[in-house]
């Protein structure tokens, strides 16, 4: 494959969930190192989109194809060392330790009954030193705040050692010392791994700030494709939110930034 | 940060093996009338002692500790498949269906074997993979199905089995009648090692195979998203372990009626004790409840003697008030299985 291939390549995608289309010909693309944002109003089929590239859900049309190879085509294990996933902060877990939790993401490279082998505990404790965890690693899960649950769950995504990274609206219910935290920790990621993300995400400044592409759905359907700076003007926005937005611009990077309109 | 009853996990799992040995030698000897090893020793091989030691105390107590066992090992293995402290073989409707299975083939009077395996077993198994299927069937018809969804369906299969027991109880004779009330009330009664020749490889099979998943129900115990986005083949692994469950249960349901209460509480227990790691929580729910089950049994025979209490009776009686305590107590607050993480 050349570098300048894209990595995942998504062409009209389309589900149909109890008779209602809930992704219609979705298309995209995305090349290795990107970081593309996911927007759009709610149920506009994001997160259903991230599941169907993680084959949590089946049963669509079109065509997924990763690295050159149809996505349907990969094992569960062999798509795992591709793509790993990490979902909100409210999922609910068993109280491992941290570090347990973590190795669960060598899953993919073991076999049934291996123990964590060298290469394993080395991946896993570059994870956590990556996340600022390591001070964590014997804690159970559910003695975490939600900002250090947060940065463990993306640790074990990242001891998967994968190209792509899923992530759910990873900072929904962070406040915003342990969003920025957890965000300055995706930057170092993208820097030192140099991995692809895709993030699905209603935080459009983030958005704007952290991301080479955006995508917005809305009800099924690719409304908006592009530099995320373009998606940022009053016309698109409302187009797609249906709400009138405020425009500035950061007082530092001059990025773009946006505030919803409440309707008197 | 005190955690519950700490200590290291490996040495709970020893702790509970020397417990398991002790308890598997020392039950034998005490019953209705207690036979001291001495006695064994020097009595007539064909004594009434040796008859009584050999042919209806050791097989039982091996017996008691592979149902107790195998129970505790599928309440466990549900509760990590469906994320839910409640899942058990009976709330999912399997010892349900098992019961049903073998109450029909009571009822009927019939008296058939294949491979060794009684006709009852047979039936109980049939009855129990029959539920998974409709369980299964009913969480299948709508995609969006939640596991707690499938557990109400479950307990409404558990029910309506329990109400088809009850019409086969009304509709049958005095002597069928009999048989198949003992037998509701779960009873370990054996003569001679046969049942245990039939149970001990379904239970040990069984076992092997769960023992085997112990990275996958860890995975399986932190959500089906992330365990499949672990690269889990997700049905592959359920339909093993459903398969490898019923098989079990099927067997203890037919051969002791359905004993309660111990697939609930003994995991639990040992989640307790040993932590979330399901490689070591699946030998220690083994050991924990064959040792819980061989115990209730030696006193379902010498409580009331010389009469004897169905052992299903002093799970539950002593279960019961147990595992409330614990749930009052925050004990299995502490162990964090019920507890949603950060928000």
């Amino acid at each position: 494959m050349k570098s300048s291939d894209p990595l995942l390549l998504v062409r009209d995608v389309s589900l149909k969930r109890q008779d209602r289309e809930v992704l219609r010909a979705v298309s995209m693309d995305l090349g290795r190192g990107e970081r593309l944002a996911l927007v759009g109003p709610n149920g506009a089929g994001k997160t259903t989109l991230l599941k169907c590239l993680n084959r949590l859900l089946t049963g669509w049309s079109g065509s997924i194809t990763l690295a050159g190879k149809a996505l349907t085509s990969y094992r569960h294990r062999e798509l795992a060392r591709w793509m790993a996933y990490v979902p909100q902060s409210a999922v609910q877990t068993a109280p491992f330790s941290v570090e347990t939790f973590v190795t669960m993401g060598r899953y993919p490279y073991q076999g049934p009954l291996a123990r964590p082998n060298r290469q394993d505990r080395r991946a896993v404790g570059a994870a956590l030193d990556l996340t600022d965890t390591a001070f964590l690693r014997d804690r159970p899960l559910h003695r975490l705040s939600g900002g250090e649950y947060q940065r463990v769950l993306l640790a074990a995504a990242l001891a998967q050692e994968a190209q792509i990274l899923l992530l759910d609206e990873p900072t929904v219910f962070l406040d915003p010392r342990h969003e920025a935290a957890f965000c300055a920790v995706l930057a170092r990621v993208h820097q030192e791994r140099n991995l692809t993300m895709i993030t699905v995400t209603h935080d459009l400044n983030r958005a704007v700030l952290m991301h080479d592409h955006l995508v917005a759905l809305k009800e099924g359907r690719v409304v908006f494709a592009g530099a995320p700076a373009s998606f940022m003007t009053p016309g698109t926005l409302q187009e797609v939110y249906e709400n009138r937005f405020l425009l500035t611009s950061h007082p530092t990077t001059g990025h773009p930034m946006v505030l919803p309109e409440v309707p008197a | 940060m005190r955690q519950s009853i700490r200590m290291r996990p490996s040495r709970w799992l020893i702790l509970l093996a020397v417990a398991s040995l002790l308890v598997l030698l020392v039950t034998p000897f005490v019953g209705m009338q207690t036979i001291t090893p001495r006695a064994l020793w020097s009595a007539e091989p064909s004594s009434m002692e040796v008859k009584i030691f050999w042919s209806l105390r050791v097989p039982r107590t091996v017996m008691a500790f592979l149902v107790g066992a195998a129970l505790s090992l599928s309440g466990l293995t549900f509760q990590a498949m469906f994320c839910n402290a409640l899942a058990t073989p009976f709330t999912l409707g399997i010892a349900g269906g098992a019961a049903l299975g073998a109450a029909l083939y009571i009822r009927m009077g019939l008296a058939f074997a294949l491979l060794g395996i009684s006709g009852q077993t047979l039936s109980a198994f049939a009855g129990a993979v029959l539920t998974v299927g409709l369980v299964y069937g009913l969480a299948r018809s709508r995609r969006d199905f939640s596991m707690g969804a499938i557990l109400l369906a479950g307990v409404a299969v558990s029910f309506f089995c329990s109400s088809l027991i009850l019409f086969i109880q009304y509709l049958s004779g005095f002597s069928h009648l009999f048989q198949i009330t003992r037998w509701l009330m779960g009873e370990l009664a054996v003569t001679g090692f046969g049942a245990v020749r039939e149970l001990g490889p379904l239970v040990l099979c069984g076992s092997v195979v769960v023992l085997g998943m112990g990275k996958e129900l860890n995975l399986l115990t932190t959500g089906h998203e992330l365990a499949v986005s672990r690269g889990l083949n997700l049905p592959v692994v359920k339909n093993v372990l459903f398969f490898a469950i019923s098989l079990m249960v099927g067997g203890v349901v037919a051969r002791c009626g359905p004993i309660g209460f111990v697939g609930m509480m003994a995991p639990h227990i040992c989640r307790l004790l040993v932590g979330a790691d399901h490689r070591v929580l699946i030998p220690a729910a083994f050991l924990f409840g064959g040792c819980f089950l061989t115990l209730c049994d030696t006193l379902a025979r010498v409580l009331i003697a010389p009469a004897e209490m169905p052992v299903g009776v002093i799970t539950a009686l002593l279960g019961g008030p147990f595992f409330v305590w614990l749930l009052v107590s925050d004990g299995l607050g502490r162990s964090g299985f019920y507890r949603s993480n950060g928000t």
